[in-house]
């Protein structure tokens, strides 16, 4: 089966900054696969690079950067507008501010339709009435006709949702969609994402810094760090087995009732992401690694724990086990 | 913007007002003839390069008087209107915005009241009228714009004070008991001068641009004071049949305002102090 | 916001009546109005006369009571130089005043609207910096010598505008350029420094995420939300330009109420003055509302009450 997205390779570099290092993903139809780092490790960089939405002076390059039958790094800015927002659509970390203040909901989102579909006001209007039904906001009627600054953070999470879906997309990136809000609220986006990712065969790209997130959500994930991604594995065999040191220190990060002991420190991470140079060679995590070695300045080798569970570093499969 | 860009538009402005300056303080020393000196059987006389002769570089004006001297001491003039008028009214608007943006309440509408007041008279009209009727002279055209051009260093002042005054600093020194003026001049005006400059340097090129336009319709500084909008409205007549009459008091004080806005602009940058609106 | 609009209405009004109180002072700056109104060749006697018939003689409280009041009926007094109500000369006058500064607002907004969009779109790039040199120069310009430089470039030389009165509407022209002129640089200023934050903004990445094109995005999404400083800087910068209009109209020879004013003020002819005064100041005051207005209606976080 084709996947819905496969990237390979991807570079982003942003003047002397080499914000995603050789990335590469493939999500197949009806999937969610989570993209997990620490801020500033080129998560989000990876969407807007996928999306073609990078800020100006960002340069894109990549091996493969295939969406569906489209190849995207063929594709100019028309041709990117016209797959965005159609199969193609992507929700935001700030609800607050990505719906525009100017105009009622009704407008922000009847326009997609206008764009991507030949269909009457009238018939768009029901369709944005139906997707905000479908988001489970109460008399959507009302709600088309209101402004951005009355409604709700959570509100406006469901209302951005909904206006994602408009045009049936086959692949639903959503970058921190709950990081903004109320701990409740963050619930409830998320069982709806889930919800409609069952129901609609979405393929989702799931970008969050929050493993408890990826616990509920994945079926397959991707750490990040440094723009590379560091290991790749179905969410199952990433929690059971996690290889690459970074992984194992995000996970050490978290308290799990039961397992972690109550006399012992949570783990943390010393350091924090360095900014890379481009022409970096070796493990951007090595200042910060506990295992580090002279060799971890040289190449790094991908290695695989699994058909399906790859990681980048030097040291062998079972290490942790010998540890 | 590019930075080298930037520095070179703010050292162009730089030397433009330092020159002008320069040519106003030495203007005796430079002028080759008395800028008052007529000669009837002279006039007219096209700038050298136009046919004229090098005894007056820039020609001669209606009256036979000597250009360059006329252009060269008219600098006087816009300098000296633009730094009195920028200190008279700089005083007024900057103890009335700080006045009210310290204290809030009701003296903060009151100086609103007093801005909003004096953006609705019409300035160029109550100018000419005040001129018009205290007479014609240098010192009233300093004063009446001094006391007409404050409203921006009104606004600013008052803005600016206000971000400062919930400052942590402010808050210690009225914890330590300081006084209300020690506050006020040790404690804001420093902390606000930077922005203030920069209106200081829009403000100077306004008021050079108003001393001009007075002077040419004839309420300004009167004749035979060589100030350059003087020397457009004298010229104005001729204009026809020697261009350049208008077109040399004219491209200097074009000059001359676009190396202060340069400055201002520059400093801006330097000083942090926000962009323009 | 109900509130808000109050306070604001409040505050006009006081300044309305401040500035009542201002015109009427001002025309008796000069200390005796009567002199000055009886010229450098007048005897005692004429003066006298002069102060009998104009009613100077009485205390100045009384003359500025009498004043107001009549100004709140429309009756602005009698011009000495036309001997004619004032009402009547500012009504004959006043449409070519007003058409000039709508002439001068259009012009600069179509310049600076445009302009101030395009180097927002190319920041940091030849065109931006070329468009912001412009405001620069634009800004170091006097209108008064731009007027004329344009009277004899296009009037003269070119022959294809005329170059004084407004017998035909292309006599507005040149005098609404100019009067753009001086408006043109802030607004650009203002609109582009508007459309780089509203370009860098969320929905701005939320518009293009959705797939919309360019123009939708720069010009619905963008612009609107830039727009709304943009109104009430202009509804203020017409204020000042029908303000300024009277070095305009006197290049031009445009019998507009500035022009009117500058004759008056050249003849002593003080109802004229403060009526005229007056009058701008009001105009401003009321652009100032509407800009408040407008701007409610354009927010639509403002309209909410």
């Amino acid at each position: 089966m084709s996947p819905v997205l496969e990237v390979s390779n991807l570079r982003v570099r942003f003047g002397q900054t080499a914000a995603v290092r050789g990335v590469s993903l493939r999500i197949q139809r009806g999937e969610s696969h989570c993209l997990v780092g620490e801020s500033g490790c080129g998560k989000s960089v990876t969407a807007l690079a996928v999306m073609g939405l990078l800020a100006r002076g960002a340069e894109r390059q990549a091996d493969v950067l295939r969406f569906h039958d489209h190849d995207l790094s063929q594709l100019n800015e028309r041709g990117m507008s016209r797959l965005r927002g159609d199969k193609l659509a992507m929700i935001f970390q700030e609800p607050m501010t990505s719906l525009n203040p100017a105009y009622t909901i009704g407008s922000q989102m009847t326009e997609v339709l206008a764009r991507h579909r030949r269909i009457d006001r009238r018939a768009a209007r029901e369709r944005a009435a139906e997707l905000l039904g479908r988001v489970g906001i109460t008399a959507p009627g009302l709600r088309l006709g209101q402004y951005p600054h009355q409604l709700s953070g959570g509100l406006r999470q469901r209302v951005m949702i909904a206006t994602a879906l408009l045009c049936d997309p086959e692949l639903l990136i959503a970058d921190e969609p709950t990081t903004a809000l109320d701990v409740t609220v963050q619930a409830q986006i998320l069982r709806l994402l889930q919800r409609l990712q069952r129901e609609l065969g979405l393929a989702l790209l799931l970008i969050t810094h929050d493993l408890g997130i990826v616990a509920r959500m994945a079926q397959r994930v991707s750490v990040m760090y440094a723009g590379q991604v560091v290991e790749s594995a179905p969410v199952k065999a990433l929690f059971a087995a996690p290889t690459h040191p970074y992984t194992r220190g995000l996970l050490e990060c978290i308290p799990v009732p039961g397992t972690s002991r109550r006399d012992l420190p949570l783990g943390s991470i010393p350091g924090t992401v360095p900014r890379i140079a481009p022409g970096f060679v070796g493990c951007g995590f090595r200042d910060r690694c506990a295992q580090a070695a002279e060799v971890c300045a040289g190449t790094v080798p991908t290695q695989r724990m699994a058909d399906d569970h790859a990681y980048l570093c030097r040291l062998a499969p079972g290490w942790s086990a010998a540890a | 913007m590019n930075l080298s860009v930037r520095s070179l538009a703010t050292t162009l402005g730089g030397v433009i007002v330092g020159g002008v300056l320069l040519v106003a303080i030495f203007a005796p020393l430079l002028a080759p003839h008395d800028p008052y000196a007529q000669d009837l059987m002279r006039r007219l006389v096209p700038p050298e390069w136009m046919g004229g002769t090098p005894l007056n570089p820039l020609g001669t004006d209606q009256l036979g008087r000597d250009y360059l001297s006329r252009l060269l001491y008219g600098a006087r003039i816009s300098m000296l209107i633009g730094t009195m008028a920028v200190v008279t009214s700089g005083a007024i608007g900057i103890t009335l915005g700080v006045l009210g943006g310290y204290f809030g309440g009701r003296v903060d509408d009151m100086v609103m009241f007093v801005i909003t007041t004096r953006l609705s008279i019409p300035l160029i009209l109550v100018a000419l009228t005040v001129v018009a009727l205290v007479g014609s002279s240098l010192t009233v055209v300093v004063l009446t714009l001094g006391l007409l051009l404050w409203d921006r260093f009104a606004v600013v002042a008052r803005t600016t004070t206000m971000q400062v005054r919930n400052l942590d600093y402010i808050a210690a020194a009225q914890a330590a008991g300081a006084s209300r003026v020690h506050i006020l001049l040790r404690e804001v005006l420093p902390n606000i001068v930077s922005h203030l400059v920069v209106v200081a340097t829009l403000e100077m090129a306004l008021a050079i641009l108003l001393e001009a336009a007075l002077s040419f319709l004839g309420l300004g500084v009167p004749p035979p004071l060589p100030s350059w909008g003087l020397m457009i409205a004298e010229g104005k007549d001729y204009m026809f049949f020697s261009p350049w009459v208008i077109m040399i008091p004219g491209i200097t004080l074009f000059v001359l305002v676009l190396g202060i806005n340069l400055l201002g602009d520059g400093l801006r940058d330097l000083l942090g102090a926000g962009r323009r609106v | 916001m109900l509130r808000f609009l109050l306070r604001r209405l409040a505050l006009a009004i006081l300044v309305c009546l401040t500035v009542l109180v201002v015109s009427f002072t001002l025309t008796r700056l000069s200390g005796d109005l009567a002199v000055a109104i009886a010229g450098p060749n007048a005897t005692a006697e004429d003066v006298a006369i002069i102060r009998k018939n104009y009613g100077l003689d009485r205390p100045l409280t009384v003359q500025f009571v009498d004043w107001a009041v009549h100004a709140a009926e429309g009756d602005l007094g009698r011009s000495y130089q036309y001997r004619a109500p004032v009402a009547d000369l500012i009504r004959d006058r006043l449409p070519v005043t007003l058409i000039l500064g709508l002439t001068g607002l259009v012009i600069a907004l179509l310049t600076a609207i445009p302009l101030g969009v395009l180097a927002a779109t190319r920041e940091g790039t030849l065109l931006d910096r070329g468009i912001m040199l412009v405001a620069l120069l634009g800004q170091a310009m006097p209108s008064f010598w731009l007027g004329l430089v344009l009277i004899i470039w296009f009037g003269l030389k070119l022959q294809w505008l005329p170059i004084s009165g407004v017998d035909t509407w292309q006599g507005y022209i040149l005098p609404g350029i100019v009067l753009a002129f001086s408006a043109i640089p802030a607004l650009m200023r203002l609109t582009r420094a508007g459309m780089v934050d509203a370009l860098a903004s969320d929905y701005i990445r939320t518009a293009r995420a959705k797939g919309l094109s360019l123009a939708s995005i720069v010009l619905k999404h963008a612009l609107r939300n830039a727009a709304m400083p943009v109104v009430s800087i202009a509804a203020v910068q017409l204020g000042f330009m029908l303000g300024g209009s009277i070095v305009i109209e006197t290049i031009f020879a445009l019998h507009g109420i500035g022009y009117l004013a500058w004759e008056s003020i050249l003849k002593s002819d003080f109802p004229v003055v403060q009526s005229v005064v007056l009058l701008l100041a009001l105009i401003y005051i009321a652009l100032t509302l509407l800009a408040d207005a407008m701007n409610a209606v354009l927010d639509p976080r403002l309209r909410a009450v």
